[in-house]
């Protein structure tokens, strides 16, 4: 117990506490900090201006999460309903491009959606002489970055739920009078929700505040926070601001992951109850 | 008594996987109200013909006419046959009650009557104090009533049950043996119940159907099944048997050592072939008074004490094995016997049975 909480104070609360009290200053005139008590960073954060990228941000995090638990949910499905030797082939290979550098995979994209790029040259091949399509530097270019970056944590946490599933219970419901849709909304779903969750949480936390991707995908606008927040520190050398911006995004992480704890805690804790009130 | 009706008729069904034949022609009739017992050592085809009678298998070759319809292609959730599962496979997310209503919801019943229905059979299987509870909260003898209460609510033509009593240990088996026999009754449904147990059958079973290796060896009722066995394999599966092997004659079987066993020969079998005379643990007797056909003496080498009866490995000249004899407590009050005591031992001819070995 004890060193773990060393650890824990040392990597993650004694840096996000600094970070925290820096977003109570002044910027310096010349950058640097201005070391008087102010809440000012904080109101900026809700300046329409900046309140509108965290709402992009969202948009853009939630969509991602969206399209990646349909598809990896289904690849998952898929996967945990092969013969049991091919599985952990297809496993491996769902999450071999995770082994590679974040930035390659990114740039990746580039070469495929760019003006004369893969995709391109494919619609030529088939025949299409028209303008290029603009897909490079688009909403829909971060989006698709984001959701194949993060992808293996989706299959990975629901395929864990959906292997150990028993067959039979498919079957039951089957035999009892359930057609293949209606066992799957009923049985198959409500008992691997906890991996979706585990997933998805995963998904929106880590493209909430992700900066490479749309960096590299979204063209040099600010796309999302994590852009923002880099701006600050780096560029604009408004640091104090710049630990504003973060301290909110590292709340709204938080709050859902907060969410999903609650979530999970009540589906457990229900069980509890009626036991206890069983056995009492 | 009417003639009983037919209500399942498998008809000559096989199943094949890849080059493995599961389940090798098999036909055979389940009457109407009836508890028909699937017998077989595991591998016999016996799972898969259930499973082929749920619909989660379909048949390579036969058919399968429940009330004289074809069913074998039919989708499971569209027969009038239900199976509990020998995993019991209850919704682990759903209360006992939503398990139970899940089959009547799908029915699309109106929500009174699934209520009326699910309380009628929670009653009766004793279930109304778990009701709200998860499965996980349930003993397994809580989990198999309300596996069998699950499937019984839809009142199907036919439940299937697969292994049923396999996860009880083997005083509750004991117990639900019977509960299970009393509630067929009750609820006047045509039961199937697959097992590897013998014992479990003889008890239970109206009828039954011994299967080996995708074959059916013997489609009898327990009493027919077990005095008369089809051949030497049924005969050693079902209950206890000695064997005296050796070869057949008009009248008998002459055993290695030449003592001649007297016993009805079956037509089928040659004098000279090789032959082997059985008999039943029960049917032999010590110290014969009367005159029987069929004598020896032997030395006692283990008594094992049952309670109700005696039971005795007795070394005889007639077999390497030794013969496993039962005698009543009664029988061992009136003339008690001991290890290394020599006994004599006989029995009629009309209690052996004689197969080509």
């Amino acid at each position: 117990m004890a060193p773990a909480l060393v650890w824990l104070a040392a990597l993650m609360v004694v840096p996000c506490a600094l970070v925290l009290a820096l977003a109570f200053f002044r910027r310096g005139i010349y950058g640097g900090i201005d070391y008087t008590f102010t809440l000012e960073n904080f109101g900026l954060v809700f300046d329409p201006l900046y309140a509108g990228i965290f709402l992009k941000s969202a948009r853009i995090a939630g969509t991602a999460t969206l399209i990646a638990v349909v598809i990896g949910y289904g690849a998952a499905y898929a996967i945990a309903a092969a013969p049991r030797r091919w599985q952990p082939v297809f496993l491996f290979f769902a999450v071999l491009p995770f082994w590679s550098n974040y930035l390659i995979r990114t740039y990746a994209w580039i070469v495929l959606l760019n003006r004369e790029g893969l995709i391109t040259q494919l619609l030529r091949w088939f025949g299409y002489t028209g303008e290029p399509p603009s897909m490079l530097y688009t909403e829909g270019a971060v989006i698709a970055g984001l959701v194949y970056n993060y992808l293996p944590f989706v299959i990975l946490a629901c395929y864990a739920p959906l292997s150990r599933l028993n067959s039979e219970l498919a079957e039951a419901s089957r035999d009892l009078g359930a057609s293949a849709a209606t066992t799957f909304r009923r049985v198959i779903l409500p008992l691997t929700v906890p991996g979706i969750a585990a997933g998805a949480v995963f998904v929106f936390v880590l493209s909430i505040g992700n900066f490479v991707t749309p960096a590299l995908l979204g063209g040099g606008r600010f796309q999302m926070i994590g852009n923002l927040v880099y701006d600050q520190f780096l560029t604009a050398n408004d640091w104090p601001f710049g630990a504003a911006l973060a301290m909110a995004l590292i709340a709204i992480m938080l709050l859902v992951l907060m969410a999903q704890a609650m979530a999970a805690n009540r589906a457990s804790g229900q069980t509890a109850e009626t036991r206890d009130g069983a056995n009492g | 008594m009417s003639e009983p009706r037919t209500l399942l008729a498998i008809d000559h069904v096989s199943k094949n996987f890849g080059r493995v034949t599961a389940v090798d022609g098999i036909s055979l009739d389940i009457r109407e109200n009836e508890f028909f017992a699937l017998l077989g050592p595991s591998g016999c085809g016996k799972t898969t013909l259930l499973r082929m009678l749920a619909g989660f298998e379909t048949p390579s070759d036969g058919r399968i006419l429940l009330d004289g319809k074809d069913i074998a292609r039919t989708p499971p959730n569209k027969r009038p046959v239900n199976l509990m599962f020998q995993s019991y496979a209850l919704f682990p997310h759903m209360s006992v009650r939503a398990n139970v209503s899940y089959g009547l919801e799908m029915e699309r019943l109106p929500a009174k009557e699934i209520r009326s229905r699910v309380d009628a059979i929670l009653a009766t299987t004793e279930l109304v104090p778990f009701a709200d509870r998860k499965p996980e909260q349930l003993s397994g003898g809580q989990k198999q009533r309300v596996a069998l209460a699950r499937a019984l609510v839809k009142r199907p033509r036919l439940l299937l049950l697969d292994e049923p009593l396999g996860a009880l240990d083997k005083k509750l088996r004991g117990a639900m043996q019977l509960e299970l026999k009393r509630l067929q009754h009750e609820v006047g449904i045509t039961f199937v119940i697959v097992t590897h147990d013998q014992e479990e059958s003889l008890v239970m079973a109206d009828r039954m159907a011994v299967l080996k290796d995708g074959k059916l060896l013997q489609c009898d009722t327990p009493h027919a099944v077990y005095e008369h066995p089809a051949d030497r394999f049924v005969a050693d599966f079902i209950g206890v048997m000695n064997f005296i092997t050796g070869k057949a004659s008009p009248d008998g079987v002459v055993a290695a050592n030449g003592t001649r066993i007297a016993g009805k020969v079956p037509a089928a079998l040659t004098p000279g072939a090789s032959a082997v005379a059985s008999v039943r643990p029960e049917r032999i007797r010590l110290f014969p008074e009367t005159l029987t056909a069929n004598r020896t003496t032997g030395t006692v080498e283990v008594l094992a004490y049952h309670g109700l009866d005696l039971q005795l490995h007795i070394r005889t000249p007639l077999s390497p094995k030794p013969f496993l004899v039962r005698i009543t407590a009664d029988a061992a009050d009136r003339r008690p016997v001991e290890s290394g005591d020599q006994v004599e031992l006989g029995w009629d001819a009309a209690d052996v049975r004689i197969f080509a070995e």
